[in-house]
């Protein structure tokens, strides 16, 4: 088992450290392009920094589920950004999962953020928990598909094996199935990342809220851990789509610091740009009504069943 | 295509956000007189013609002083301007009224021509709140007014958020409680299970006449006569409505984010 | 068998007969049954548990030899008994749950005392274990449909234990039905065999299939697909399964819907992996295709239940659904010859099978507890048992947690196993077949996700929160045997979850019985680590290494706070309700408003309708008296059911016009009868 402790810990570190930069550089880009300055890109640094030294207030009905759920959502947030390769193509903890592991991590989180919005007995939390569990269940299918058919194409569930394969073959990237696998995934990343059509992340009107809703009896450094956590599953599911469908400059095992170098500099290159379709998706769509989220989630599933009969198709 | 033409427009457009505080501030509006300015040592002992034309009875001649003008209960119509016959009383057009104490607010003494501005919050909360601090505004039985002058604070020309500052939802994401309206009594609950749900530390800022000392509705039975009865109050702006510029003046001043050193003029 | 796990197999049949008979022998005395009957069923599954583990674990060293347990005086009808690594594998599960839930009864059974006979449940609760064993190791035809017959009355007699309840008689009036509908399926299929083997052991049955012409085995196959489904409870074969496991007392229903059911899957493996030869393409696509359809169904109309226990039953229905897909998929990869495959497939549905059993049973258990404490199975009446009831609360999480698939648990492992076996699936054939591979893929992440949302439904209203009643509010922890009950299972599904490699290695005898290979050692990685799939590089996962991972990584927080938040202080204060009076039970969400966005966005399906009643005064506005009913369509009745059921009435209405009444018109059916065999005959 070729564990490496200073890949282990370095990618850890970028995840804690990259995650809020990239948070606060969508919000700045945001703001850019509705005409006005916005918060900084670190901004969301000092945030959190004073979540993290302010004091608790917890309500009187929460169990102890209410305690443990920020460790869950952090941690697992965490432990699924490790088996994602970032900048070499063996992911740090590749052996202990590939992307069913990813999924399966980011859903662990997700149930225990459901259940920490229904344990304050607020009718907030209740709404939120629902339409949340709602809309990753209506995405699930989707993503499956998508993830399948690049699965199937590079023969394994290993993400940096699918990371490798793709890479072998630059003419692959423009496959009509992998295309549509990719537009199927972006439109699954805006729904679990809670992004406009899904869910406004600025919101502050509790009947549109999802996301924020479930996070709304939190406080002090639970609320630091939820949000940083919300935050790291952004990014994972991010490098996720950037580094499968286009492992573009991503370096193999045992690589050169050059190759590294190159690696790093194009992974930031096409989280940068991911980021800015993201950012125009949001600015130029309204948030959707819950209802008509599966027809958007729907859509979806029709792009990826569209990739697979490609693949079906094509070989 | 919409999305092509809603991308160019915005680029075409550019950042149009002010440059203040980095740049000059923008005009206040001629009707807008900004802060007033007390000269008690113009005033006529015999004359008490601006206390009887102040609506709010915010002006008073008390024993041993001239005049005191309290900046807390005005709601700035100008009629003791208008109608003092020695200008003891003059308008500044500063827009910065924004004070940390409520007796800062009582001009008419000597060195107390006007308002003796906010000092920063004291070391340990500016290092918490300075870049990042998030408001719970409650609207407490006002006519929305100062409501409607916060508001204008999150639009593009004033962006609030580039300094960090945000209003949230729910009071346990909060930092303090931003407090306009008079606070009547059905409100009193409400205003004080916000702020006690607000994690400590926690500051209040009263905006407007009515949340300092009850503005129009001074003395009405259903009402508490502000903020100071219910809670301990951290950050006051008069102003009816205070103007955004006043308001932002007193948060960033609050947070130590202006560049120009504060204190008495 | 080898002797002494002969001896040990007798030893476990004859406690649970001792059992039987101490409890009806004791029955006058309460407690005394009590602690005999289900003490001496807990003794048995201990004693089965050690022999099924022990004869699997010796792995190749298992000489199947049938025994005959019994030769009357009947000629031709024996009682032969055959313990092969299959049978084994099913008797650890009916073990192993049968332990839990009988430790779990010696508790639970006290609200009886003084109200039913608490011997005679334990009389037949050790006869259900019993029969159920002798299903599992039967080894002629003679003992299996016996003991199928027995194992079918005696749950009847379970279900219909609180008989008072016209609810309950009807359960148990359809289950009865159903059983014996499966009974009738399942002897012609078998009939069928027996016919072309002469005989009928179960020895002579293996490998029947290539003697019989094509027609005969499809025949074979669809009518044991039809018996062995309607006791599994695929769709649309269901029916009985909600109705009947929720009025069980809730050991009963721990044992149906965790061991019961199985033995439908027992009956489908063994018929149509042994006995029926190489399967055609299109039994296992349809097998795969009715597990997908039984899973997706199962899950969304759990979803849209309030009964606590009818939801569970429905979940049932999902899990053998997926259990099914692992199987059909497995048959297909027979079919085309990657029997590498079809052992990878045929594992993960067997994975799925004890892992079902294990969290189901443990999550009926958790039910009956709360049950117990609120006496009411509406969640709808609950709340704030996680305070009140803290272990079973967790215990219950671990349940909620297993069946939603997520790592590090062991439904997580199962499904891992049956998606590989999905994704490789694509590449064994070129027809268009293969399409369902990824389509089955893609719907068993949405019965996950579903199932996720479900159980956070059951366990948040159910546990969190406010009591939404004074039951709720009334309610104390379950008694000690109740919780070491619970326990047990909890335990097997963190074994089951984080070690995935050492069980793998029972499974060996079975996929080399069946399929051929043995694939324990071509999964495990790293020492037993790590679980792999067949293909090199075709993806891992490790269970165990992810727990170890969030011990590792537990320090990032932890020091985070140790650095941020050393002097933070936490007070507790109410819930944020905006500034109201209170906050009363009733804003709280409710289970049916949580899944109404589901309902919705189904309602092609659920078809619901709903109708509102209001009084007032004066005015609209201030209504007195607001009435609120939702009904959703029951589909399978109303579309499949009813009409068949009317239409055989009808048909026997026209058929009673043969019932003349007159003799003379008997007299000529009689003669016109035999003048047709005379003419047939020559």
């Amino acid at each position: 088992m070729n564990f490496d402790p200073l890949t282990f810990l370095g990618q850890t570190l970028a995840l804690l450290l990259l995650a809020p930069l990239l948070s606060g550089c969508i919000k700045n880009w945001k703001a850019k392009l509705q005409n006005r300055r916005g918060p900084r890109p670190w901004q969301v640094y000092f945030d959190i920094a004073k979540f993290l030294r302010k004091d608790m207030v917890i309500s009187e009905h929460a169990s102890w589920i209410f305690s443990l759920a920020p460790y869950v959502v952090f941690l697992t947030a965490l432990l699924a950004g490790l088996m994602v390769p970032m900048i070499s193509a063996p992911a740090p903890l590749r052996l202990f999962g590939g992307v069913l592991a990813v999924i399966g991590l980011l859903a662990l989180g997700r149930f225990f953020l459901a259940l920490s919005g229904l344990d304050p007995a607020s009718a907030f939390g209740g709404m939120g928990s629902s339409r949340e569990m709602t809309i990753s269940a209506i995405a699930e299918p989707a993503m499956m598909l998508a993830i399948f058919t690049v699965a199937i194409t590079a023969g394994s569930t290993d993400l940096s094996q699918i990371a490798q394969s793709t890479q072998s073959a630059t003419w692959k990237l423009l496959n009509p199935a992998h295309v549509l696998a990719f537009a199927a995934m972006f439109v699954v990343l805006l729904a679990e990342t809670g992004r406009i059509p899904v869910d406004n992340p600025a919101t502050h009107l509790e009947l549109t809220m999802i996301h924020e809703a479930m996070l709304l009896e939190y406080s002090g450094r639970y609320l630091a851990f939820m949000e940083w956590g919300a935050a790291i599953k952004q990014l994972v599911l991010m490098t996720l789509l950037v580094n499968v469908f286009f492992p573009v400059g991503l370096a193999g095992p045992q690589a050169s610091a050059a190759a590294l170098g190159i690696s790093l500099v194009a992974y930031l290159v096409k989280l940068l740009a991911l980021s800015a379709v993201v950012v125009i998706v949001e600015t130029t769509n309204a948030k959707m009504r819950l209802f008509r989220v599966p027809d958007l989630l729907s859509t979806a599933f029709v792009l990826a069943a569209l990739a697979m009969l490609s693949t079906f198709l094509f070989g | 295509m919409f999305v092509q033409d809603t991308l160019l427009n915005r680029l075409k457009r550019g950042c149009e956000t002010m440059a203040y505080p980095k740049g000059a501030a923008p005009a206040l509006p001629d009707r807008h007189g900004g802060a007033l300015r007390v000269d008690a040592a113009r005033c006529d002992a015999k004359c008490g013609a601006c206390v009887t034309v102040c609506p709010t009875e915010a002006i008073a001649r008390p024993a041993g002083k001239p005049v005191a003008l309290d900046l807390g209960r005005c709601i700035f119509c100008a009629e003791c301007v208008t109608v003092c016959p020695t200008k003891a009383i003059t308008r500044t057009g500063d827009h910065r009224m924004a004070v940390r104490r409520r007796e800062d607010l009582v001009l008419g003494d000597a060195s107390k021509e006007q308002v003796r501005l906010a000092q920063a919050l004291d070391e340990k909360l500016r290092r918490l709140f300075g870049r990042s601090l998030r408001l719970r505004q409650v609207s407490a039985a006002g006519c929305n007014a100062c409501e409607a002058d916060t508001n204008v604070l999150g639009t593009i020309g004033w962006d609030l958020g580039r300094f960090g500052i945000q209003f949230v939802a729910s009071p346990r994401h909060a930092d303090g409680l931003l407090i306009t309206g008079p606070v009547s009594k059905n409100m009193e609950l409400a205003l004080k299970k916000t702020y006690a749900a607000v994690p400590d530390p926690k500051i209040v800022i009263a905006v407007g006449a009515c949340a300092i000392a009850g503005g129009p509705f001074i003395g009405h039975p259903q009402h508490h006569n502000g903020t100071s009865a219910l809670l301990p109050v951290d950050l006051y702006i008069p102003g009816c409505p205070p103007h955004p510029l006043t308001i932002l003046d007193g948060l960033l001043r609050l947070l130590g984010r202006l560049d120009e050193p504060t204190g008495i003029r | 068998m080898m002797e002494s796990s002969a001896i040990l197999l007798t030893f476990t049949l004859w406690v649970y007969v001792a059992g039987m008979a101490g409890a009806l022998l004791f029955q006058r005395a309460e407690r005394l049954a009590n602690a005999v009957g289900f003490g001496l069923a807990a003794l048995g599954g201990a004693c089965g548990v050690v022999f099924s583990v022990s004869s699997l674990a010796a792995g190749q060293g298992m000489t199947i030899t049938p025994v005959t347990l019994w030769s009357g005086p009947i000629p031709g009808v024996r009682f032969v008994v055959e313990a092969d690594a299959l049978s084994c594998f099913f008797v650890l599960v009916v073990s192993l749950v049968g332990l839990a839930i009988s430790v779990f009864s010696l508790g639970y059974v006290r609200t009886y005392y003084g109200r039913k006979n608490v011997g005679v449940m334990a009389c037949v609760f050790n006869a259900l274990l019993l029969v159920t064993t002798l299903v599992f190791i039967a080894g002629n035809l003679w003992m299996f449909l016996i003991a199928w017959e027995l194992m079918a009355l005696l749950a009847y007699g379970m279900v219909s234990f609180e008989h008072e309840d016209r609810e309950t008689r009807q359960a148990g009036v359809l289950f009865f039905i159903m059983s014996h509908l499966d009974a009738a399926c399942v002897l012609l299929g078998f009939l069928v065999l027996a016919q072309a083997a002469g005989g009928f052991s179960f020895a002579s049955f293996r490998g029947i299939g290539a003697s019989l012409s094509p027609q005969q085995r499809d025949v074979a196959f669809v009518l044991f697909v039809f018996g062995f489904g309607i006791k599994a409870g695929i769709v649309p074969l269901h029916i009985w399964l909600p109705v009947a496991h929720p009025v069980a007392p809730s050991n009963i229903s721990a044992l149906m819907s965790g061991v019961l059911i199985k033995t439908g899957i027992y009956g489908l493996v063994r018929v149509c992996f042994e006995f029926l030869g190489p399967p055609p393409m299109w039994w296992g696509a349809s097998l795969l295709a009715v597990g997908t359809v039984s899973a997706v169904l199962g899950v969304l109309y759990a979803l849209m239940e309030h009964d606590l226990k009818r939801l569970l039953a429905y979940h049932s229905i999902e899990n053998i659904g997926i259990i099914l897909m692992g199987l059909g998929a497995s048959l297909m990869f027979l079919h085309t010859g990657h029997a590498v495959l079809a052992s990878l497939a045929l594992i993960a549905g067997l994975y799925h099978t004890i892992n079902h059993a294990t969290f189901k049973a443990l999550l009926f258990l958790g039910a009956g507890a709360v049950l117990h404490a609120t006496h009411t199975r509406n969640m709808e009446e609950m709340g704030g048992l996680a305070k009140r009831m803290r272990w079973t609360a967790l215990f219950f999480l671990v349940g909620a947690v297993a069946i939603s698939a997520l790592p590090p648990l062991n439904g997580f492992v199962s499904e891992w196993l049956t998606y590989q076996s999905l994704l490789h699936g694509f590449g064994t054939t070129t027809s268009l077949v293969r399409l369902m591979f990824p389509l089955g893929g893609a719907m068993l992440a949405l019965t996950g996700a579903l199932a996720a949302a479900c159980f956070v439904k059951a366990f948040g209203i159910t546990f969190l929160a406010q009591p939404r009643s004074d039951h709720a509010r009334d309610a104390h922890e379950a008694s000690l045997p109740m919780l070491i009950g619970q326990g047990v299972l909890t335990a097997a599904c963190v074994f089951l979850g984080l070690f995935p490699t050492v069980f793998l290695k029972l499974l060996d005898p079975i996929t080399l019985q069946l399929t051929g290979h043995q694939l324990s050692q071509q999964l495990t990685m790293a020492n037993g680590l790590v679980l792999s799939g067949v293909a090199a590089q075709g993806g891992t996962v490790s269970t165990l290494g992810i727990m170890l991972m969030f011990g590792c990584l537990l320090p990032v927080p932890l020091a985070l706070w140790a650095v941020f938040a050393r002097k933070a202080r936490t007070r507790i204060a109410p819930t944020w309700d905006c500034g109201q009076r209170a906050l009363t039970p009733h804003m709280e969400y409710t289970a049916t408003g949580f899944s109404k966005p589901l309902r919705m966005i189904f309602k092609a399906l659920f078809r619901p309708r709903r109708e509102v009643q209001r009084e007032y005064d004066f005015s609209p506005y201030f209504a007195t008296t607001l009435r609120f009913e939702s009904h959703m369509e029951e589909v399978f009745l109303t579309r499949i059911y009813r009409p068949v059921n009317y239409g055989l009435l009808r048909l026997s209405r026209r058929l009673r016009a043969l019932q003349a009444g007159s003799l003379q018109a008997y007299l000529i059916y009689i003669f016109v009868t035999l003048v047709a065999l005379l003419l047939f005959a020559l």
